[in-house]
């Protein structure tokens, strides 16, 4: 690792402060990502902010059909909380048991990494992210590889999760790894049906297509027919981007199955 | 960078680099090398030590992180004339070779089993194991001692 300053703030002004003095700051959260970026040289932050020391960052609470979730929340603690069966689901099925009891929600969602499961969540469940500054929509979140919303300094503070009728998350893993080579969150809330996919774009992302089919026919049969276009999907050695959006399809079957 | 931290019940105040991690600190400054580094990139498990009574990888905690925390490491649950349940269940089982990765399995287990609502099954004990590997490849015999020590933890 090259060298750094380590910083831990204790309220969110000061860490937003800490950010925007830095010569070039990162916000540490669990770290899952960060400290193998950093013992690569992958980064070389001047000003590491551990976002740990933060009051009030970190828990699960239940408000009418509003799931919120603090953002330092380790994935563990997702995955052990029946709020949303789905989404726990999703969170137990991330990296291993070391990773989950250190990674956080609001950690995975700022990096915007590609093959992270929980975008998919975020984008097919009706979700905001409340931040230091202030609420975005879930579905506007995501907006490029490794690019989020999320403005100059600003901080994850939790998020916000509206209870589904019905969801299923199903995921295809890197077998080495545990990312997502494509995953698949169906959810419904009432008419309405939600396909958040990640995995196989440059972002998480809505299938808008497969939406509208299983809209008017709620089945797995109703995928058959849909074409998933793979035009700027990601392609490396484990997967073609024609395959990604084969994936796609399939895991979606497989989620509206589950379903039923 | 000024942390204190408290290892195997024993509290030290420590003035490292600020980009020091947890498992520098454990076998460079404490001396404790049996909590090993494997791969070095967050993968192979042979760092895991119990922070806080939750099982994390060292080599991916900074030492920053572990400012106040208690660690737990491998020189702290059993002695060599009373092991831990979890280190006599791997010696009955045979459930190492060369004993590299060790120090973490034994770490990630007991972690599991305190943590397990009920009886661990083999897929159960093989999911929990997710985050830690073998290069001998004696996976079977070290699931046997999970199982095993369950039932004597």
């Amino acid at each position: 690792m090259y060298q750094f300053n380590y910083h831990k703030p204790s309220t969110l002004t000061e860490a937003t402060s800490r950010m925007v003095e830095a010569e070039e700051g990162a916000y540490l959260s669990g770290g899952m990502t960060l400290i193998p970026t950093l013992k690569q040289r992958l980064a070389a932050p001047s000003d590491v902010i551990d976002l740990s020391g933060l009051p009030g960052m970190s828990g699960i609470s239940i408000d009418g059909d509003i799931v919120s979730i603090g953002a330092m929340t380790r994935h563990a603690e997702v995955a052990a909380s029946d709020a949303i069966p789905a989404l726990a689901e999703l969170a137990g099925g991330i990296g291993d048991a070391h990773v989950r009891n250190r990674g956080t929600l609001g950690g995975s969602i700022a990096n915007s990494d590609p093959a992270a499961d929980y975008p998919a969540a975020i984008v097919a469940l009706d979700s905001t992210v409340r931040t230091s500054i202030g609420p975005i929509a879930g579905g506007d979140f995501f907006t490029g590889l490794f690019e989020t919303a999320l403005r100059e300094g600003e901080i994850v503070t939790s998020v916000d999760f509206r209870i589904p009728d019905a969801a299923a998350y199903e995921k295809f893993p890197n077998p080495a790894s545990r990312y997502a080579v494509v995953g698949v969150m169906v959810a419904r809330c009432g008419d309405a049906v939600c396909v958040g996919v990640t995995g196989a774009g440059p972002h998480a992302f809505r299938a808008t297509a497969l939406e509208e089919a299983l809209a008017a026919d709620f089945s797995p049969g109703a995928v058959d027919g849909v074409a998933v276009d793979s035009s700027d999907f990601n392609a490396d050695i484990h997967a073609s981007a024609e395959y990604r959006a084969h994936l796609v399809g399939v895991l979606t079957k497989r989620a509206v199955a589950r379903i039923g | 960078m000024d942390i204190k931290v408290t290892v195997n019940g024993t509290t030290h105040h420590l003035d490292v680099p600020d980009n020091t991690l947890l498992v520098d600190v454990l076998r460079e400054r404490l001396g404790l090398t049996g909590t090993h580094v494997g791969c070095d990139t967050s993968q192979c498990g042979a760092c895991v030590v119990h922070m806080d009574g939750t099982a994390v990888k060292s080599c991916t905690v900074l030492a920053g992180q572990a400012d106040g925390a208690g660690v737990t490491t491998i020189e702290g649950i059993g002695r060599p004339d009373d092991l831990h349940p979890m280190q006599a269940a791997f010696r009955e089982n045979h459930a190492l070779q060369c004993g590299f990765c060790t120090p973490g399995m034994i770490m990630s287990a007991i972690d599991m089993v305190q943590k397990s609502e009920g009886r661990l099954d083999e897929a159960a004990v093989r999911d929990g194991l997710e985050g830690n590997l073998c290069r001998c490849t004696g996976y079977h015999n070290i699931v046997k001692a999970v199982l095993s020590a369950q039932d004597s933890m």
